[in-house]
């Protein structure tokens, strides 16, 4: 079993796009839905939910007004400023580290576990779908991601299934790191602009600091010629292959608002580019060691 | 005024409004705040030149091996595995340690002090009236937050006469709630997909646990449906700009080049956005 996973460094470029459209074209595939603070997924394979869990993660304090006196230990010792001069707690601005609880000298600090939201798996057109739902201002993404990652790991293992597709977030932190443990591919969906290429550049080296190989496909890539090619030189230099283009077309757009991936909406160009990236894909998966 | 520039969904435009924005209010000194230090974008439409950059650092504890009883009061306390305590020795993991002191507070033999880490750098430069202040996130790092706020007290440490706009990550969570929660009115840049309407209702929800007025930006509003219109109406969120699906547009960003500067025509609208934020943050 092979974990596939995308990403993109700068949002927009297309992830969601292409995971989707690589769910429809293979078979025998679980999909993962690991942008859990923007997870889209679902709109596009309209799934079928079969589980919902609860994810906790951490402890938020709560203060018993009974027992507290209002010395102000509590206050003094946060570093994160998470309780005010009058003893109320921020949820938004805790993060979980139990200072407050131990500071205080007459117990007043109990210890919750925190709901940060919840965890799907579901059946899509396309085969089993794993997702989830983070709490609005909630924390901990990461540990969300790795338990998805997890979970749709543990059901590719039960139903002998061949790959993992794993829709990342954008940017180089936390979540995206999390996505990154364990992947056996990274592919990159940029775009030919400056933010596209600079984004591009650090999710690279991103890849090649967690030893994980990896391949670019350009999205919108007629858009800006000369920065397509600088993206396939960085590319080569950075150790990575190339996937391919896609091109700069309104159909993706429609798809999108149809609720269908681009294989199943079009019989054109862009289809036909993204049915190449996927072949792409699957040979140079075929290259990873097992 | 702070003015903040979100979205839930990535790729929507937020540093194209952001350093519009700030590029068009030529009347004045103007603070532009890139926190997206994952991926921070705006220095390269904005060309600040020179620039000054000094490392960022966090908190880590640091333990005196000849004073630690390896008691493991810190490693009882700590919630993220940051510190451990094997057989008679102490290890710490700095790249999980979320800074809380617990540690320290706790160390019955005063045997953990202040360390610290590099998290990534900060970076100031000038360009016309716009000053930008920006981080980035080194490689492999996985904690956001922390470099997020120094940026935001560097950017933010010129006084409130100063036009501020922060340009956030993606997202709804830590990362962004850190980016906006100071801010006296929060922008949320869209555009009309289903993907862009999902997270449009999920960056709404945000701002309103927030307590902070708000108004959208929908960009590329002639392709996709009307589905987030629709939403706006019936939320009375105010639409507040809305910029067509011009390929023109997508070519000037592609080349590192502002709209406003590639198609002046756009200028007043940009100027009209600021007075409306402006009215609307005033509460009128």
């Amino acid at each position: 079993m092979k974990e596939i996973v995308i990403i993109s460094g700068k949002g927009g470029t297309g992830k969601t796009t292409l995971t989707a459209a690589l769910a429809s074209l293979w078979k025998n595939n679980i999909t993962a839905d690991c942008d859990v603070d923007a997870a889209d997924m679902h709109l596009l394979l309209n799934p079928t939910v079969l589980e919902t869990h609860d994810f906790f993660s951490g402890v938020v304090p709560e203060i018993d007004a009974e027992l507290c006196t209002a010395c102000g230990l509590c206050v003094e010792s946060c570093a994160f400023g998470a309780i005010s001069p009058d003893i109320v707690i921020n949820r938004i601005d805790c993060e979980g580290c139990t200072v407050c609880h131990h500071v205080c000298p007459v117990d007043a600090v109990a210890l919750r576990e925190r709901h940060c939201g919840f965890w799907y798996r579901s059946d899509t057109r396309f085969g089993p779908l794993v997702h989830a739902e983070l709490g609005i201002a909630e924390e901990n993404s990461g540990k969300l991601v790795t338990l998805i990652k997890k979970e749709a790991k543990a059901l590719a293992q039960s139903v002998n299934a061949e790959t993992v597709l794993v829709d990342g977030s954008p940017g180089i932190g936390c979540p995206v790191i999390s996505s990154l443990s364990g992947a056996d591919l990274v592919v990159v969906v940029t775009e030919p602009t400056v933010s596209g290429v600079h984004d591009m550049d650090r999710v690279l080296q991103l890849a090649a600091h967690f030893r994980v190989p990896a391949g670019v496909a350009i999205n919108k890539a007629d858009l800006n010629e000369e920065a397509s090619r600088r993206i396939e030189e960085k590319t080569a230099a950075a150790g990575a292959v190339p996937l391919g283009r896609i091109p700069y077309d309104q159909v993706f757009t429609r798809a999108m608002v149809d609720r269908k991936t681009i294989i199943e909406f079009d019989r054109g160009e862009a289809a036909a580019a993204v049915a190449g990236i996927s072949e792409a894909i699957r040979s140079l998966v075929r290259t990873t060691e097992d | 005024m702070i003015i903040a520039v979100a979205s839930g969904k990535g790729g929507t435009g937020k540093t194209t409004v952001a350093a519009n924005l700030a590029k068009t209010l030529t009347d004045r000194r103007v603070t532009l705040i890139d926190c997206d230090v994952e991926e921070p974008n705006c220095h390269l439409f904005i060309n600040p030149a020179p620039v000054q950059t000094e490392p960022h650092t966090v908190y880590v504890p640091s333990v005196d091996k000849t004073a630690c009883t390896a008691c493991g009061a810190c490693s009882t306390l700590c919630q993220f595995k940051a510190i451990i305590t094997i057989k008679d020795s102490t290890l710490v993991f700095p790249e999980l340690c979320h800074s809380c002191r617990g540690c320290e507070i706790v160390c019955p033999e005063n045997a953990i002090s202040e360390g610290s880490r590099e998290t990534g750098q900060i970076h100031r430069g000038e360009s016309d009236h716009i000053t930008l202040v920006w981080g980035s996130l080194r490689i492999g790092e996985a904690m956001a937050v922390p470099l997020i706020s120094s940026v935001l007290e560097r950017g933010t440490a010129f006084g409130r006469e100063r036009t501020v706009i922060i340009d956030a990550p993606p997202g709804t969570s830590c990362p962004v709630i850190e980016a906006v929660k100071g801010a006296d009115f929060t922008v949320l840049v869209t555009e009309p997909t289903p993907f862009g309407l999902h997270d449009l209702k999920l960056a709404a929800g945000m701002t309103r646990k927030l307590s902070l007025p708000m108004g959208v930006v929908i960009n590329r509003s002639t392709s996709g449906d009307r589905g987030v219109h629709d939403f706006c109406r019936d939320e009375a969120i105010p639409v507040l700009l809305e910029i067509p699906d011009d390929r023109r547009i997508a070519e000037a960003y592609s080349n590192g080049i502002l709209m406003v500067d590639a198609l002046p025509e756009y200028r007043e609208q940009f100027r009209s956005l600021l007075e409306t934020i402006t009215r609307k943050a005033a509460g009128r």
